[in-house]
């Protein structure tokens, strides 16, 4: 079971508050991402529910049972480092079952577990390697494997995946995906990067600012963005958004529209602009457009549109995905 | 970089450098080894003859050449002992945060920059007098009899002594490995059940593996040396109780002026010194590979 709520939860480093009164349920077997740009206080949430640091008032609830003042190691919980933080002085085997040899767990039953995690995640050829002798990627599954063999009530993970390299990357996400479907423990994740948020995710937390801006899954965050934060940080490319006498067209300050529902021509169109640089990605076209009295446009196009540098073209919004802000940035 | 041009102009560049050094250690050692065979006594000079290994013989059989390996011994390895553990306390306590720790580190460090003849004489005159040392007056004080330390107990008053010497260095080794320690490291420990104990003895220990062996390579290089702190306080007495190999090659050389003997003396000094190095590079020298 790992159903973890916050309540009322702040927290000041001295002066500085680095998170204002602060509420989330998170349910069993819930894959929840939190994201934000740095310095958002996503990490300073993770470890005040790992407990490696104190909240400052508040409570945290662990399966109804309040946790607020439970040292880490009692909390049920496993954590992976954004460093791993693998013991280099130990095998990998030894690594996996410090944990178990903490909890004075019998031999066999600590050799069984770690055999059993070292199956899940590849690592049985690694066994009496020492973390210095392995790769990034491999590293990165001892920590996990470390996790897993507690069987924890929930995972946290600190921006794993940020030190490995991209095609890497991709690989461990499956993974962890992988990981969740067949443990279906909760696991909560931090990041900074919307791709892993939308890839992983059943519930996304937007943070900004030690504040929630936005709950939901990430199709709802990318629908329905709750305020203009929210949607600009969630979708790649970045949504556009037009302020101004065009905005005052449709009755708000700022609309907003992502550069997947701006339709390109080369005839006709709304608003009529240059091409000031073209991406082409292939299955894509990224075109970045400079449209006078507006900042530069993102707009996408399907497939291989055969559009250059200093053509001219012709961009209509599409009016069923237009997102309608007010002054202070809220969704209208 | 390391073509085989450039390697041969860097081994002509240091070569200079090298040969300086060779000399700087080859002349003096030969000179003691081609005295340690001769009969030369200060006393009779112009009397100097070829006599073997006669001196040899001399030194390795003479009593106060046992006394003086132990003495050695328990020398190196007290203050070893008490410095290593000593030090990582201290070490602990000073990786603590606490007010006024940036004066406290420089209090810590002050004893390594006293001389070892001051502080010797520091001790003897001001702690271990028995008559207006500090310790005789604190005896006193709850009705005790005075302790003569460098009487009763030279050797361990002069362990005593060195220790406090080579504390400040232990702890400072000991500090930066302890700060050089990944906090992620710990905390992962920490989540993972480890208590306060644990913490120390499978990750902060391990980690200061490699420290530890350096302090104590060092500091076996200069312990084995230990000379001013006995001359100073206990002229190697009372009879050999704080004598070391080196005091004796001393007392051989410059007391009875038996030059060729003190030779003899230092030549056996040098091959134990190696003896300790080997053993020691056996036992420890793997924590600084890798």
């Amino acid at each position: 079971m790992g159903k973890i709520s916050l309540k009322n939860v702040t927290k000041a480093f001295g002066e500085a508050m680095v998170i204002p009164s602060l509420d989330l349920e998170i349910e069993d077997g819930e894959f929840v991402v939190f994201v934000g740009p740095s310095g958002c206080g996503k990490s300073t949430l993770l470890r005040l529910i790992a407990g490696l640091e104190d909240v400052t008032s508040g409570v945290i609830e662990i399966d109804g049972r309040d946790a607020t003042e439970v040292p880490p190691a009692r909390r049920g919980l496993a954590m992976v480092f954004q460093s791993y933080a693998l013991y280099p002085h130990m095998s990998v085997r030894k690594n996996i079952a410090f944990p178990l040899k903490m909890a004075k767990m019998d031999a066999a039953e600590q050799e069984r577990r770690v055999t059993s995690a070292a199956k899940i995640l590849n690592l049985t050829d690694y066994l009496d390697r020492r973390p210095g002798q392995l790769s990034g990627g491999q590293r990165q599954r001892v920590a996990i494997g470390r996790a897993i063999v507690r069987e924890p009530a929930a995972f946290l993970f600190d921006e794993p995946l940020s030190n490995l390299d991209a095609a890497l990357r991709v690989n461990m996400r499956l993974e962890i995906s992988e990981l969740h479907q067949s443990l279906a423990t909760t696991m909560i994740y931090v990041t900074h990067d919307q791709v892993e948020a939308m890839t992983m995710a059943d519930k996304i937390v937007v943070l900004h600012a030690g504040r929630i801006e936005q709950v939901g899954s990430p199709l709802d965050l990318y629908r329905s963005p709750a305020n203009r934060f929210v949607a600009g940080f969630i979708g790649s490319p970045k949504m556009n958004f037009i302020s101004g006498a065009e905005a005052g067209k449709h009755g708000a300050h700022t609309i907003g529209i992502r550069p997947e529902h701006l339709a390109l021509s080369t005839t006709e169109g709304a608003w009529q602009g240059k091409v000031a640089v073209a991406e082409h990605l292939g299955s894509d076209t990224f075109l970045y457009v400079n449209v006078n009295g507006m900042d530069p446009l993102t707009v996408r196009t399907q497939g291989e549109a055969g559009i250059h540098h200093g053509d001219t073209v012709y961009i209509s919004p599409d009016a069923e995905h237009l997102h309608r802000f007010d002054a202070s940035g809220k969704t209208i | 970089m390391a073509t085989a041009h450039s390697r041969v102009a860097a081994r002509f560049m240091i070569s200079p450098a090298v040969l300086l050094l060779l000399g700087w250690m080859i002349v003096p050692l030969s000179m003691t080894i081609y005295f340690s065979f001769l009969s030369y006594n200060l006393l009779m000079p112009g009397m100097e003859e070829f006599i073997g290994f006669t001196n040899y013989r001399f030194f390795l059989t003479d009593p106060a050449f046992f006394a003086a390996l132990a003495n050695t011994l328990l020398l190196v390895g007290g203050v070893l002992v008490i410095t290593i553990v000593g030090g990582t306390a201290l070490a602990l306590l000073l990786d603590q945060p606490f007010w006024g720790q940036g004066i406290v580190r420089i209090l810590v460090i002050a004893p390594f920059f006293v001389m070892p003849t001051v502080s010797a004489l520091v001790w003897k005159n001001m702690f271990m007098n028995p008559v207006n040392g500090l310790f005789a007056h604190l005896a006193k004080a709850i009705g005790l009899e005075p302790f003569d330390f460098l009487a009763h107990a030279p050797l361990a008053s002069i362990i005593l002594i060195v220790a406090w010497q080579w504390l400040p260095f232990a702890t400072l080794i000991l500090l930066t490995a302890l700060q050089s320690l990944d906090q992620e490291q710990l905390e992962a420990s920490e989540m993972d059940g480890a208590n306060f104990g644990n913490r120390f003895i499978y990750i902060v220990l391990p980690h200061m593996a490699r420290a530890i062996t350096v302090v104590v390579l060092i500091q076996t290089i200069f312990l084995l040396s230990v000379f001013a702190e006995i001359l100073v306080t206990t002229n190697g007495g009372p009879g050999y109780a704080s004598t070391n190999i080196t005091y004796l090659v001393y007392a051989q050389s410059l007391l009875q002026f038996d030059v060729g003997g003190g030779s003899a003396g230092g030549i056996v000094a040098v091959i134990l010194a190696n003896i300790v190095a080997v053993f020691l590079m056996r036992m420890i020298g793997k924590n600084l590979e890798a």
